[in-house]
């Protein structure tokens, strides 16, 4: 009985590694109009379009493997400029900066603008450090272009048919929990996705992973099964999130998750060292597990493709 | 027999003068605590009342400390090589965590002097 919103999924297919994630949303929508009339909702208009994710810049980094993470985030924002299909916009999934000082966000913010391109942020855990836990990055990012920010820092915004919803996932986490969203972001999540047509395609963007990638490095979100409820009617949810610096999917029923790789280090994959630190690579081998991420997502197909690329 | 008895209580003597402090404070008045590969290197710490905990961050990774009940100490952000230090006077069991990576916990037992 599924089956209409089953067949509604978006194509992912990533290009390179690192950074950034370029989606591409076309049409395909003779199918799902008919189903949508069928449902008796309304569809939305999807046209074609693409965007970008980019994470975990980690501005200030400095240490081993990454003498200066402004290098790294800088080849991958000119990478962004030179695509030949210019992206609509730029998701940047959090960790912006490594200590949240303001000469962090300063160089993060000049060099993501020589992409030439709007940008939306979220945080992460590393752009709560400063004395008021998160004040700096609401002060810089608290204001996006369509529409007030609510609560914490998330909000909402409409792109082509699309509904983009930007979450924060490392505001008041709890001793020995992972990653948090809260009961009034919850409230808020619930309002914003109320009255929407279940045919309308959802992307999710947040920092921390929506499903529990590993939790003995914390590498989740304690309440995420409870925003993941009120997404459960629609049928086409595509999730994106930063933290764990590594490429890694799951898709279940009509959602599809995805983590994007950062561009200053990499981490291990779950369990295979004792901490979740940086990860010791040589100098040449650094921008072969960096880069950005290309996604084209298709409206009406059922399959989901990845492709990673990286830098070098 | 009996120079025997004298050379074991001149041992135990001698014992004692090396290692009877130590015995005797069994719980110091001063504790370091090691942030390692995003740990507590001591997740339990036991000292009596007054006693300083000290936490130093080795990792690359900037880490905080602190308490559970988010009021009895909190450290600023703790970058590499950083350190902060709280001096506990009342007895009680103080659980604390990162709260950038609340996964990682401890715990600090202050016992009556």
């Amino acid at each position: 009985m599924n089956e209409p919103l089953d067949r509604r999924r978006f194509l992912a297919c990533m290009g390179w590694t690192g950074t950034g994630v370029l989606w591409t949303v076309t049409g395909g929508l003779a199918s799902s109009v008919t189903l949508d009339q069928a449902l008796g909702a309304t569809a939305p208009k999807t046209k074609p379009f693409t965007f970008l994710q980019i994470s975990d810049s980690h501005i200030g980094f400095n240490k081993d493997p990454n003498p200066d993470a402004r290098v790294t985030f800088r080849e991958a924002v000119q990478k962004i400029a030179a695509l030949p299909t210019k992206p609509d916009f730029i998701l940047h999934t959090g960790d912006i900066t490594q200590l949240s000082k303001p000469s962090e966000f300063d160089d993060a913010d000049q060099i993501i603008r020589e992409a030439g391109l709007e940008v939306f942020h979220v945080p992460g855990e590393h752009d709560m450090l400063d004395d008021g836990q998160g004040k700096a990055y609401l002060d810089r990012y608290g204001k996006g272009s369509q529409g007030a920010v609510l609560g914490d820092g998330w909000y909402s915004f409409d792109h082509s048919g699309v509904h983009f919803v930007g979450l924060i996932s490392v505001k008041t986490l709890k001793a020995g929990g992972m990653g948090s969203l809260g009961p009034d972001q919850l409230d808020w999540l619930k309002k914003d996705l109320a009255g929407r047509a279940s045919s309308q395609p959802v992307v999710i963007f947040t920092h921390m992973p929506m499903w529990v990638a590993y939790q003995p490095w914390g590498w989740g979100v304690d309440d995420a099964a409870q925003a993941m409820a009120l997404l459960a009617r629609f049928g086409s949810v595509t999730v994106l999130n930063g933290h764990i610096h590594q490429v890694m999917q799951k898709v279940e029923g009509n959602v599809a998750f995805h983590t994007a790789r950062s561009t200053a280090f990499p981490q291990p994959a779950p369990g295979t060292a004792p901490g979740p630190g940086p990860m010791k690579v040589p100098a040449e081998m650094l921008r072969s597990v960096l880069g950005v991420r290309t996604v084209s997502m298709v409206r009406g197909q059922s399959a989901l493709a990845v492709v990673d690329t990286p830098l070098a | 027999m009996p120079s025997v008895n004298r050379k074991t209580m001149i041992a135990v003597f001698v014992a004692l003068l090396a290692f009877g402090p130590a015995l005797v404070r069994a719980e110091p008045s001063a504790v370091t605590v090691k942030i390692d590969n995003f740990a507590f290197d001591a997740q339990t710490v036991t000292v009596p009342a007054g006693a300083t905990v000290t936490w130093v961050n080795d990792d690359d990774d900037p880490h905080t400390v602190m308490a559970e009940d988010g009021k009895s100490f909190r450290s600023k952000t703790l970058d590499t090589g950083d350190r902060f230090s709280f001096t506990f006077m009342s007895p009680g069991t103080y659980g604390y965590f990162c709260s950038v990576h609340p996964h990682m916990t401890g715990k600090v037992v202050v016992k009556a002097p």
